[in-house]
Order: structure tokens, then sequence, then C-alpha cells
């Protein structure tokens, strides 16, 4: 039971952060339609530039939880930016062209960060400084958590009620539901529908880089081609949880994460990358449009 | 009779081709020809699935990867030693190994069209960027499941599978595929499966089979993703599962968005560029991928219906005098 419950603790702490990357998948798709294959990549740049920020603020030398908090927010503000530019460089001028178009230029992207952060970074993966030490904090019945889950797990879950409260009680936030059911209706309305693609671009790397600053004080190692795997978990993770709905991006991270935590902890480690992608074909055939989508009525 | 005098006439020119080139084109070259002729393949298979039915796969690798599996293992375990016994018993060895290579893609190309039945078969209730993720799926969960059956070398890869893939093979290869694709373009299938692409519901409703359609047109595709896989397996002599990530579906999706969906000629074009292109680009090393990548962008925003939009380059016209006028 005990082990059970250990498990269970770093299913949630993998999986709120699948969830916050998934977030950003899932709110580019709702509004654009568009499977922003980038998106893990923008999650390794938020690492990078936390590990940067890091070293020049010198966290390294002298943590503090301040310094921690700040890192989190340079690498946040630097990745907003650069989700806000990729939108303007890249994905604008295809917004209008066939689906597939805009989705080789995505991959584009993702190319260009990945390779580009080879160059800029070198190959070898590097070492994320403990700007905050480890420490393992007993939670009763031989379960631990150590300060760092806490840490992930608290900044996650106000990151997404801030999330929430952005886009269910705020102007911007109406506008953002607005243009998800209907570009040119929204744009009657008079809502500027390229301020609000830009804006949901810079929330949603923002949420990604402050994913990769988490789990790499958790795993401090960092390289290039680190994205990939954990952005095509989180995709799917959106896809399960029903793409374009917020909460299903959430509840389809942290299915992910505990069952991928529970198949290395019980059964065979190697696994580990199958698990995610049984478990979506199995809820899909189930459920076509995930966990909390609605499917839509084809009209004729 | 005159179809028969072209298939003899394009095989004698492959055969020639292939005997000749080894000789004149310096190895570097002639790998990168090879390379062209699965991508080909590749392309124009997918090309069925994305461009014709536009059901968007993005598993192709899966599908490769069990062809080019079953393929060696047929090879390595009878194939070696049966094509070694009808050179023993006097059969040119040219035969002979030709011979085992025909069955074992053939049997490469059947285990994937099964994969494609299987994948085909959730397509029917699921549509666009969910049945993409499911194809997804089934790539990954092949690649994992590879890396982790010790029978066909898991993650240490298989190696010491005989080298038989010659010129005249990826290029017949290729000349079937593309023929196919042709003559189904201008079949009632071909007419069904673009029918399909158009507007699902209006073709159920004009009396397409549109469930049955779609299943074929995933088992005609993964057949010859499976041929390629094979061809593959046999001209590198050696399969590791790390050749078969979602990155190489990604990159024969790149080809047939980039060739202009439903284009045949277009994805043969946009293979051959995208496998030229990187090796181009190696003098400036480290940056060839970023290069590439731009370039990508760059052609999306430039070129978003692709190089040749659905337009086909068709030799008759080429010749014709008079132009014959194109239905708008």
């Amino acid at each position: 039971m005990a082990e059970f419950l250990q498990q269970l603790v770093n299913g949630v702490t993998l999986g709120i952060v699948y969830a916050l990357i998934a977030l950003g998948y899932t709110m580019v798709y709702g509004i654009l339609r568009l499977i922003n294959f980038a998106h893990g990549d923008v999650y390794m740049l938020g690492a990078f530039t936390g590990y940067y920020a890091a070293g020049m603020i010198g966290a390294t030398q002298h943590p503090s939880v301040g310094k921690a908090f700040l890192v989190l927010a340079i690498a946040m503000g630097a990745c907003g930016l650069l989700g806000v530019a990729i939108e303007r460089l890249a994905y604008k001028p295809v917004r209008k062209s066939p689906p597939l178009a805009a989705l080789i230029t995505a991959i584009g992207v993702s190319l260009f960060l990945e390779n580009g952060g080879r160059i800029l970074f070198g190959a070898d993966p590097k070492f994320f400084p403990q700007i905050i030490p480890a420490r393992n904090i007993p939670l009763g019945a031989g379960v631990t958590i150590s300060n760092q889950q806490v840490i992930i797990l608290g900044v996650s879950l106000t990151l997404m009620f801030a999330l929430r409260f952005i886009v269910m009680y705020t102007r911007v936030g109406k506008a953002m539901r607005a243009v998800s059911y209907n570009h040119t209706a929204a744009a009657l309305m008079g809502i500027s529908v390229d301020r609000i693609i830009t804006f949901t671009f810079l929330i949603g790397s923002m949420l990604a880089a402050a994913a990769g600053v988490l789990v790499a004080l958790q795993n401090p190692k960092i390289e290039p081609y680190m994205g990939i795997l954990p952005g095509l978990k989180a995709f799917v993770a959106a896809v399960l949880g029903g793409i374009g709905n917020i909460p299903g991006a959430v509840i389809g991270g942290l299915v992910m994460g505990i069952a991928e935590v529970m198949v290395v902890g019980y059964g065979t480690p190697t696994y580990r990358d199958a698990i995610a992608f049984v478990l979506l074909i199995f809820i899909l055939l189930v459920r076509p449009a995930g966990i909390l989508g609605k499917h839509a009525a084809e009209k004729v | 009779m005159k179809r028969a005098l072209l298939l003899v006439l394009l095989l004698g020119a492959l055969w020639a081709a292939g005997a000749i080139l080894p000789r004149v084109v310096n190895p570097y070259f002639f790998r990168i020809l090879m390379l062209c002729g699965i991508n080909v393949i590749l392309a124009v298979s997918l090309n069925l699935i994305n461009g014709f039915t536009g059901q968007f796969s993005i598993g192709h690798a899966g599908f490769m990867a069990v062809g080019a599996y079953t393929a060696a293992m047929i090879s390595l375990h009878g194939g070696q030693s049966s094509s070694q016994a009808m050179i023993a018993a006097g059969v040119p060895p040219l035969f002979a190994h030709g011979a085992a290579l025909v069955l074992a893609v053939i049997a490469g190309g059947t285990a994937a069209a099964i994969a494609g039945y299987m994948v085909g078969l959730p397509s029917l209730r699921l549509r666009g960027d969910y049945l993409a993720i499911v194809t997804l799926g089934f790539g990954e969960i092949i690649r994992v499941l590879l890396t982790n059956i010790d029978a066909v070398g898991a993650s240490r890869g298989l190696p010491g599978i005989p080298g038989w893939t010659s010129f005249f093979w990826v290029g017949t290869w290729a000349a079937a595929v593309i023929a196919l694709s042709v003559n189904l373009a201008h079949s009632t299938f071909g007419r069904a499966l673009f029918a399909i692409r158009d507007d699902e519901v209006a073709a159920e409703a004009l009396g397409v089979n549109t469930s049955a359609y779609k299943v074929m047109a995933f088992v005609i595709g993964a057949f010859f993703a499976g041929v390629a896989g094979g061809l593959y397996a046999h001209y590198d002599s050696y399969l590791n599962p790390n050749s078969f990530t979602f990155i190489r579906s990604i990159e024969v999706i790149a080809m047939v968005v980039l060739g202009g969906m439903g284009s045949v000629s277009g994805s043969i074009v946009a293979a051959i560029v995208l496998t030229v292109l990187p090796e181009v680009l190696r003098p400036v090393k480290d940056y060839r991928m970023v290069i590439y990548a731009l370039m990508l962008i760059i052609l999306m925003i430039t070129r978003p219906q692709g190089l040749l939009g659905t337009r086909e380059i068709s030799l008759r016209r080429l010749f014709s005098r008079k132009r014959p006028k194109l239905a708008a």
C-alpha cells in the first residue's frame, strides 16, 4: 500500500507537468486547429533559459527560494516572447493555407528549434543547477514527497488556476473563448482575432517554459532534444482529455503521468513510452472525442 | 500489346541502369540514389492514404518497420539458406537472390498490410487529428515493441541481413507503386477515394462505401510502405528500431505535403528533393538541419499547396503539340 501511494505521488507529479505542457497544445488547437509541434521544443528552451538565468543571477552558488522564482519568471517571460515570435513569423503567414501546410510549418519550426538549440547550447547534455536543494518530507505511512515535488505541484496548480481565471473571468479570456468558436463571428463582435491568437501563444509558451524549469529541478540533465518525447506525450494527453478542452488537458495529463509511473513501478520499465499510446488508442475507441471532448455533429 | 512492350522496355532500362550505374557513379551518389528510390515508394504510398483519401496518417514509419523486420526475419531464417541451395542446384545467383528478395519483400508488405487493416479499422470512427494521433501511437508502439523483442535484436538492432536490394528492384517496385497510383487515380476506385477526401458525407450519400474504401486505402498504402521497409532492410543489411521513430513518418508526410497532396508526380519530385537536400547541405555541417528546417518553413509559406499542387507532370502533355484543355 505504501509503495502504491508513493507511486501515486510520483505519478501525479509527472502528470501535472504533462498537463502544463498539454494546456499549451490544447489552447492553440482550440483556437487555430493547429497541432503546434514546436511546443515541446519551447519546453526544452524553457529549461535552457532557466539554466542560463540561474547562472547569471547567481542562483547556482547561493540558492534561495526567491532566486528560484526569479529563474522561473525569466524563463517564462523569455519563452512567452519566443512563442509570440514563432506565431508571428511562421504560423501567421500560413493561417489561411490548408491545415497540413500549417502542420508541416510547425514541424519545420520544431526542427529549427532543436537543431538551432544544438548549435547554440552544444550537443552534450547540461546539468541544471540545484537552485533548490533536495529534501524529503515524510507524509506518514512510509510515503515521502520531496520538496521539489511540492514546488512542482504548487507552482503547476497556481498556474492552472491563474489560467482558469484568465480564460473564464477576464475580457481577454472571454475573447479567447469566442475566437475558439468562430473567428469570423468573433471578429464581427469587435474582437481583434490576431491579438487573441498572439496572446494564446504567449500564455501557452509561458506554461511550457514553466514545465521545463520545474522538470529540470527534479531531473537536472537537459539537452536540445529533451522536448520531443514529453511534447509528444503531452499532446497525447491533450487528445486523451479531449483536445481544445482545458480541464480535459489537465485530466489527460494526470492519467498519462500516473499510468506511466505505474507501468514503470509494477510492469516493465522499457514499455514506459508505449503505455501512453496504448492507453490513448483504448480511450479513443470508446470515446472518439476524448474523455471530456464533445462530439461535434457533422454538418452536411 | 503497346503496354507489354512498354513494360519490357522499362524493365530492360532499369536492368541496364542497375548494371552500369554502380560502375560509373561513385558509391556515395549511388547510395543517395537508392535512398531516393526507397523514399519515392514511401511517399507515393503515403500519398494514397493522405493525398487521395484525405486520411491523415502519421504512422508510415510503423508500417515500414513491420515490413522491414518481417522481410529481414524471413531472409535470415530460411531465405538465405534456400537461395544458397538454389545456387548449389545450378540457378544463377542473380535469380536466386532476386527470387528470395521478392518473396521476403512481399511477405513484409503483406505483414504491413495486415497492420494497415488493423489501423484502418479505427479510422472508421476517428476523423482528422484524432486519426492522426492514433496512427502516430501505432508507430510508436511498434517501435517500443521492437526495442523489447529479443528475437529481433531488441535495441541492439538486427545485423547480418543479406544485401540483395539492387537498383533494379528498387526501380521496379517504385515503378509498380507509381503505375498503381496513376491507374488508380483514373479508376472508379480512385474516384471514390477522391470523393471521400473532398466530402465524406456527400460521397456516402452517392453510394460510395466509405468504410471499405478507407480501409482499402490504408491496406494498399501500408503494403507498399512494408515493401519499402523490406528493400531498405536488404539494402543496409542492418535494422535498428531507432530508424523508425515518428520523425521518419514526418519526413514522409513532408514529402507528400511538399509535393502537393494527391499529386503522384509531386510526391516523387518532393521525395527526391527532400532526400537530396540534406546531402547537398552536408558541407555546412552543423547548420545543415537548421537550413533544412528553414527551407521547409519558407516553402510552406510561399507555396502552401505544395510544389505541384494537385497537378501532375504528364509526359503526354509535355510532348503533344495541342495542349488538352484542363477542366476547371
